[in-house]
């Protein structure tokens, strides 16, 4: 099997900034204090993800997991270290992010697809497809700013689960959405694993990453701290303890697809 | 910088010789295709280059904004014919009328509104590619994509824009008496290269600079002030030549200004042909001749100064275009 994503000592730094005027900037400086400061993110990440691999990619808020993801998405670059990928990059981050409110469903779909890579006879094969998984009927002719955020959202859900990727990356999106639709992404992901491509799935949601995952990587402000398999991922981060906490809702459920989205 | 990872060991992926037919045969061939594939850094950083490769989300790039600009609006697309025509009215009305260049420079309308129609593409591909990468930042912190789109796209909206002011430009010229020249012609198309290479380049370089100061929005706003004045719009060149400034190191100073050359090659094209064949009020040709043009009417060698100013200008496009792949490394975390 080949490598599917590679990370070798990646890093990336952020800035804070306190002060933004030369005003402001020149006091701090005559008092003396910190002008700015920085933190790392991601610390010095080195792992790799064979093609075919389901990996959950799990921490705490703040432990560095979305920029890690848009590190390996392309948004960002590691300031030092490196991330390479393998072929084609889609998947559930940041649905809907290039929807423009006052386009029309249609068009949004035609642009958003664009933007994953599509090509215009693509978008059109694809298109009720696309059309009917975001169930938005008669709204497809209507500016997307005048959606609901449910519709809107399943309508980048929609385009980005229908691009033929390689690599399928997915955030904490399961959240948005109700029952049938959440329902529907995991049986996308499913397809998504039966056809051997990686995917990366960041969760918080323990019951899912068992579910969909056969190896778990932890971060720890933004260093990696276990990388293994995904019980003992689980309970590397304590997380199987937790079980109780997400008892109050549908626990009758016999999937517990409560456990989906759920934000811990 | 992929070196040592580019060509990975070629493992087997079909131990076994596949038999079985359908999706699965499917998979691994094209797993195996994709083994060929080297790993790549997916920070796609490979510029301009990247932007015309990918042409049909260009096009729908700038569709959208074409769209978007005046939707909710009754005029529409009437609004970009109405700035100009108020401003070149005025001009038209003070300079024109109060100053009396209407009666020392043939055609003055044309003289002005082609120095106008240039100026405008020019100020307005600046302006807007300078605020588009913040303006569509909820793409640039989310999806991986060419970043140069943006200001390029931009580019292309502000020629679609500027398009009316041309068709304008031209019944007007055409009304004058102006027919088409094959010099004329190579000097307008020389002159909007210019503005265009330009403009492109200034887009890239202030679109990046502006995520990180905004500061960079007013500069360019500031500098559209001088944009008017600084080029032979409202007087002719010929009225800078003569003058005390044309025998000083100034004019060298004015005339190494591309958006200058690009203006008057503009109307080399629209404004020169409709010069009537010389009367004697005016002092400006060399035995009423158009094709005999030149100095002072027009600099020297204005093919010569336009295509050296072209080559200067992409120069420029290359440098802003190096500038901007350093700083987009930092888009999506300062936006």
């Amino acid at each position: 099997m080949s490598t599917s994503i590679l990370a070798r000592n990646a890093s990336k730094q952020f800035t804070m900034r306190y002060h933004r005027t030369i005003k402001q900037i020149t006091i701090a400086a005559m008092r003396r204090q910190q002008i700015s400061d920085t933190f790392l993110a991601v610390n010095d990440v080195s792992f790799e993800i064979e093609a075919g691999e389901s990996v959950g990619l799990m921490g705490l808020n703040g432990s560095g997991k979305s920029t890690l993801l848009k590190l390996i998405s392309g948004v960002m670059k590691p300031d030092s270290g490196q991330v390479l990928t393998r072929g084609r990059i889609a998947g559930l981050i940041a649905t809907g992010a290039g929807f423009h409110p006052q386009l029309t469903g249609r068009d949004n779909v035609f642009l958003n697809a664009a933007i994953l890579g599509m090509s215009e006879a693509e978008t059109k094969r694809k298109f009720d497809e696309i059309v009917e998984f975001a169930d938005i009927g008669k709204f497809l002719e209507t500016p997307v700013g005048h959606y609901s955020s449910g519709m809107f959202s399943r309508l980048g859900f929609a385009v980005a689960v229908h691009t033929d990727c390689d690599i399928f990356l997915v955030d904490e999106v399961l959240a948005v959405g109700d029952r049938p639709f959440k329902k529907k992404c995991m049986a996308r992901m499913e397809e998504v694993r039966a056809a051997g491509q990686t995917m990366l799935y960041v969760s918080h949601a323990a019951g899912s990453v068992r579910k969909m995952c056969d190896r778990v990587l932890v971060l720890e402000k933004g260093v990696l701290g276990f990388d293994g398999d995904v019980d003992e991922g689980i309970r590397y981060l304590k997380y199987d303890d937790d079980k109780d906490d997400e008892v109050d809702s549908e626990e009758t459920e016999e999937d517990s697809d409560d456990e989906l989205g759920a934000d811990v | 910088m992929t070196a040592p990872f580019e060509n990975p060991p070629v493992t087997e992926d079909e131990t076994a010789p596949v038999v079985v037919e359908g999706p699965a045969t499917l998979a691994s061939a094209k797993a195996t295709a994709l083994a060929a594939e080297p790993l790549v850094s997916p920070f796609d950083s490979a510029g301009l280059v990247e932007v015309f490769r990918r042409r049909y989300l260009l096009k729908l790039l700038v569709q959208k904004e074409v769209q978007s600009r005046y939707q909710g609006s009754l005029l529409g697309v009437l609004w970009s014919y109405v700035q100009p025509l108020v401003r070149f009215c005025m001009y038209f009305f003070v300079i024109g009328l109060v100053f009396g260049l209407h009666k020392s420079v043939p055609n003055f309308a044309i003289h002005m509104f082609a120095a106008l129609a240039g100026v405008h593409f020019f100020t307005e591909t600046f302006s807007s590619g300078t605020r588009s990468i913040v303006r569509n930042k909820a793409i640039v912190r989310k999806m991986p994509m060419p970043r140069e789109m943006f200001p390029v796209a931009s580019v292309i909206v502000s020629a679609v824009n500027s398009f009316p002011q041309l068709l304008i430009l031209f019944v007007g010229a055409v009304a004058v008496g102006w027919r088409p020249e094959w010099q004329g012609l190579a000097a307008g198309l020389l002159g909007f290269a210019v503005l265009t290479v330009l403009g492109t380049a200034l887009a890239l370089l202030f679109s990046a600079m502006n995520v990180f100061f905004k500061d960079f929005q007013n500069i360019v706003s500031t500098f559209q002030l001088f944009t008017h004045w600084i080029v032979p719009m409202i007087y002719p060149f010929a009225k800078l030549a003569t003058s005390s400034m044309g025998h000083s190191y100034f004019y060298y100073l004015y005339m190494s200004n591309p958006l200058t050359v690009g203006v008057l090659l503009i109307q080399r094209c629209f404004w020169v042909p409709t010069i009537p064949a010389c009367p004697s009020q005016y002092t400006c040709l060399p035995n009423g001749d158009p094709s005999a043009l030149g100095y002072p009417d027009l600099p020297h060698h204005l093919f010569g100064l336009g295509l050296l100013m072209l080559a200067i200008s992409a120069v420029i496009l290359v440098m802003c275009q190096r500038a901007f792949s350093r700083l987009e490394g930092k888009f999506a975390e300062r936006l």
